[in-house]
């Protein structure tokens, strides 16, 4: 049961896949303008993110080891991602048009998010097993919408802020996105997972 | 004793009161001309029942509002109509107004007035009128007409009825002297409310800077269960939904309003004139109003006719126009800056504050938020400042909106305690009006669409119906047709020509079947007979092609006939029996050339 | 090594064939009909139903923007409007194209009364229906339904048409934005 609780804490903070791995940082840095959309897309990912831990782990466990095909692991890792993406969309077009048209180009950019692919990929290196990928994969989804959260709640302040002409933009973003990683370096050493 | 809330927040500025009550109320007295605005309410604008020229008396109905809510406007005194037109009237922008200018004559004669010896034995209703033609509207600075707030909705019974005499603006002294001098006025007013509401509890709060009025209400009102409430002195615990907390201890709904929880707060001066209006018959046509501020030699409180010009007020009160640099009409922290003095006085002006450039200074520029969050800790309406003003100022209106924008009731302590000198309450004023033009625009595009997709649908249905009319039309006139071609023909067969065409028709058919019975039998004899002697030959080709000419000679004649009275009929089808005329012609020449050739040849031979 | 290969083929394939049915079966169930966010372009549209954006009313325009056009190209919207669909739609905001015309304070039709001689080719123009007339009679504009889109100008033969512009009302008067000088960014944009 601690190993859970310890999988989580690591993913959501310690290790944070965005401010700390440096993994999954074109989402970041695009889709939180808004609140709102940062909200849609970081609920868009972590169902992404879950079901695909979950399938990538079932095909390499039950279809590439049995069958000696472990080189087959990245490409079948994509192939899978790419599926749950597409779903994705399908359900998301379809329960809210605002927010597929709002995130646009993003959602099917899911499928290239390394955190996506490497959160599939990390499993492996750390020979999870079942419910330890569904917590990983889950927490690690859980990391990214905390900090993608709260990096656009900052933006929109930022926005309204008086900044000075050459930060306007982006810069301020990365500028800001730099010192939030630095406060999320403060956990190191929390956790060893 | 009263139990007592409090409610958070609120500041405590200088009162400057003692400016203006060092001396009784003086009348004003009349000045030389009368500008009465025609909208000094909440609601729809009245409408002049005088034209220029005419005289009216002193409380004379003068202008009504005749569709919609609103208070009429009577004479303050009587004289003659000089004109109706557009007068600066008192507004925070300076633009006018519709207004009635009166001449006063100096008589000051009174009109036809009712007074009402006991009221209790009238229908509720019926004193509810008698508020209503007396013209009488809030006039703690709203203007909401008082009889519609004293019939509120049949599920809200109103518990408590509250005065509101705290007056906790710095520099008004009109309630207080009211309450002063006229405190049976007040009480009687009182309980007029109370006998048309049926409350089970009657307040009347007052700060405890105001000691003497609250010894004179406790005079006039005893023996009654009216409760004389001394609240704490604090800015703003005068604004209704404060009064109501520190009173009730209940909180007014967000977006609602204090008949919600069964609440009413009213003026004094608004006691004042109901009473006025029930007992004496008298409309509203005067007003206490404060003359302040160290420009003035003699500041103090005066009982002022509604239309009285600004300058003719201060001319009273002895205006220094050397010190003067600031007029405020209202108090220092909710009222407005005059550009002009010639504006009136209304029924909702209560105070005009001739400040000196020390007493009230310029304001200094704007500067950076510094984001130390005292206008949070002052709003008494507990709301997020610093967020409102940042939203504001970045026109994120559905933002401020969220935050509750609109339960800001513009008091002023969050401008009053700003370091940087933000004059917040003019960003939430700003973006209230930018929300409001958005949502009458909205509705505005919202009727227009159902207009247009209205009128798509009517143009659509027309033409449908045109569709299937043209249709209709189309087969019943070919039935039509079948029908009458039948018909004609049994009727040629029968001899009978049922009409012209019909028969001409018959006839062509059946000159056509001879046509080809005779060909057909010409052609036979030719068949029958090897070779028959040219001119036999000759003579049937002949006879037939005099009879040809002959029919088509006759044919043309009857289509002439018929073109002939079409024409003087201008029937529709006068272009087709042009046709048809030509068409004969055509065949006339034909046959005549047929049997021109057919004589040519047999002319050798003979 | 070729039965290796064979066998990684196969299960790549099997694996596609399975999630390409998935797909195909989910297409099916989360199939999408119309385009709703038509509706929502629409209602920030402000429905003179002019034509100056080159469509034939609001609704068309609505479906373009939708599918991508631009969204400056409308005048009686003006920059609030550009605004709300930036918002919207998550775009930035442009400055009004000038081709299409400019934005001006609105305006609404007057018929002079005099010249009228009840031909109601301006009844049929109006795309809301807000001149009240019939044949022969006299036409008039009902001011509170007319939007400004003055289409109805050509139309009339006799040209007895006005556009008026509203002036500002004190009912209708409403506080300015204070102007304030001292944050550098304030200072830049009031010099500029």
């Amino acid at each position: 049961m601690t190993e859970y609780l310890l999988i989580l804490i690591s993913t959501i903070l310690v290790n944070n896949f965005v401010l700390v791995q440096f993994l999954g940082l074109c989402p970041f840095m695009g889709v939180s303008g808004k609140l709102e959309t940062a909200m849609g897309m970081s609920l868009a990912t972590t169902f992404v993110l879950t079901l695909s831990s979950v399938c990538s782990y079932l095909a390499y466990t039950y279809l590439l080891a049995p069958l000696d095909l472990v080189f087959l692991k990245t490409i079948t890792f994509i192939l899978v991602i790419a599926v749950v993406v597409q779903f994705t969309e399908m359900v998301v077009r379809k329960t809210s048009p605002l927010l597929y048209r709002v995130l646009g180009i993003f959602l099917p950019l899911i499928t290239t998010n390394c955190a996506v692919l490497g959160v599939a990929l990390l499993n492996l290196n750390k020979n999870n097993n079942f419910v330890e990928s569904v917590l990983y994969g889950f927490g690690a989804a859980a990391g990214f919408s905390l900090v993608l959260v709260l990096f656009a709640a900052m933006r929109e302040r930022i926005a309204v802020a008086d900044v000075p002409v050459p930060f306007r933009g982006a810069a301020i973003g990365m500028v800001t996105a730099g010192l939030m990683s630095l406060a999320f370096l403060g956990f190191t050493g929390l956790v060893s997972v | 004793m009263t139990q007592l809330w409090n409610f958070s927040g609120g500041i405590h500025p200088a009162e400057h009161k003692q400016l203006s009550t060092t001396r009784a109320i003086q009348a004003a007295g009349i000045p030389k001309q009368l500008v009465l605005p025609l909208q000094q309410h909440i609601g729809e604008p009245a409408e002049p029942v005088v034209a220029v020229g005419d005289h009216v008396l002193k409380g004379q109905k003068i202008a009504d509002v005749s569709h919609g809510m609103g208070v009429p406007v009577h004479a303050p005194t009587s004289g003659v109509i000089e004109s109706i037109g557009d007068y600066p009237v008192p507004h925070p922008s300076g633009m006018s107004d519709t207004c009635i200018v009166l001449k006063p004559d100096g008589k000051d004669e009174w009109c036809e007035r009712y007074p009402i010896s006991d009221y209790r034995k009238l229908d509720r209703d019926q004193v509810l009128d008698i508020i209503h033609s007396a013209g009488v509207a809030g006039m703690g600075g709203a203007g909401f007409p008082t009889y519609i707030k004293l019939k509120p909705r049949r599920d809200r019974k109103v518990d408590t009825l509250i005065l509101n005499g705290a007056e906790c603006e710095p520099y008004i002294t009109a309630d207080d002297m009211t309450m002063r001098e006229k405190a049976d006025e007040v009480v009687a007013g009182l309980k007029v409310m109370a006998w048309i509401l049926r409350p089970e509890r009657c307040v009347i709060g007052i700060e405890d800077n105001k000691p003497e009025a609250a010894a004179a209400l406790r005079e006039a009102s005893q023996g009654t269960k009216i409760e004389i409430a001394i609240i704490p002195t604090k800015y703003p615990s005068g604004g209704e939904k404060q009064l109501i907390q520190v009173l009730t201890g209940m909180e007014v709904p967000s977006g609602g309003i204090p008949a919600d929880i069964g609440v009413m707060c009213q003026n004094i001066g608004t006691a004042v004139a109901v009473a006025r209006a029930v007992f004496e018959g008298t409309p509203l046509i005067a007003r206490i109003v404060t003359l302040t501020g160290e420009a003035l030699g003699k500041p103090g409180n005066f009982d002022v006719l509604l239309g009285t010009p600004v300058d003719y007020l201060l001319e009273q009160a002895g205006l220094k126009p050397d010190r003067v640099s600031r007029l405020v009409l209202g108090g220092p922290m909710m009222g407005y800056t005059l550009t002009t003095t010639t504006v009136p006085v209304i029924k909702t002006s209560n105070c005009i504050i001739a400040a000196t450039a020390s007493e009230l200074p310029a304001p200094p520029p704007e500067q950076a938020c510094i984001r130390c969050g005292q206008c949070a800790e002052v709003c008494p309406m507990e709301l997020l400042p610093q967020q409102l003003f940042w939203h504001a100022k970045a026109a994120e209106f559905e933002k401020a909106e969220h935050l509750n924008l609109f339960d800001c009731i513009d008091c002023g302590a969050c401008s009053y305690v700003c370091p940087s000198s933000i004059p917040l309450v003019q960003y939430y004023r700003y973006a209230k009006g930018e929300i409001r033009m958005q949502r009458a625009e909205q509705l505005k595009s919202d009727r227009a669409r159902e207009r247009f997709e209205a009128r798509q649908e009517r143009l659509e249905r027309e033409q449908q119906g045109k569709e299937l009319r043209r249709k209709e039309r189309a087969k019943a006139a070919s039935e039509a047709q079948t029908k009458k071609k039948a018909e004609a023909e049994k009727a040629a067969a029968n001899g009978e020509a049922v009409d012209e065409r019909a028969a001409t028709s018959a006839l062509v058919e059946q000159a056509l079947a001879r046509k080809k019975a005779s060909t057909k039998a010409a052609q036979a004899q030719q068949a029958h007979t090897a070779t028959p002697p040219e001119p036999a030959q000759e003579m049937p080709d002949m006879e037939v092609l005099e009879k040809q000419f002959a029919q088509a000679q006759a044919k043309l004649e009857t289509m002439q006939a018929m073109l002939e009275d079409a024409k003087t009929q201008q029937a529709d089808n006068v272009e087709k029996l042009e046709r048809a005329v030509a068409k004969n012609h055509d065949r006339v020449k034909r046959a005549e050339d047929a049997l021109a050739e057919a004589q040519s040849e047999t002319q050798p031979t003979e | 090594m070729w039965t290796g290969i064979i066998i990684a083929v196969l299960v790549l394939l099997g694996l596609a064939l399975v999630f390409g049915g998935l797909l195909g079966f989910a297409s099916e169930r989360f199939r999408v009909e119309g385009n709703p966010l038509v509706e929502q372009i629409d209602a920030l549209l402000p429905q003179t139903q002019c034509g100056q954006c080159g469509f034939p009313g609001c609704r068309p325009y609505a479906e373009s923007i939708a599918n991508g056009d631009a969204i400056n190209r409308c005048p009686p919207g003006g920059e609030s409007t550009i605004k709300a669909l930036a918002d919207l739609l998550d775009v930035e905001p442009q400055p009004l194209d000038a081709e299409h015309g400019v934005e001006q304070a609105r305006r609404v039709a007057v018929i002079r009364e005099d010249e009228c001689i009840g031909c109601t080719k301006c009844i049929q123009a109006c795309p809301v229906d807000a001149i009240l007339g019939a044949a022969k009679h006299m036409h008039t504009v009902i001011e509170s339904e007319c939007t400004g889109c003055d289409l109805c100008v050509e139309p009339c033969p006799v040209d007895c048409i006005d556009m008026i512009t509203i002036e500002p009302d004190i009912r209708g008067w409403v506080w300015t934005q204070p102007k304030a000088g001292v944050i550098a960014t304030d200072r830049q944009e009031a010099n500029s």
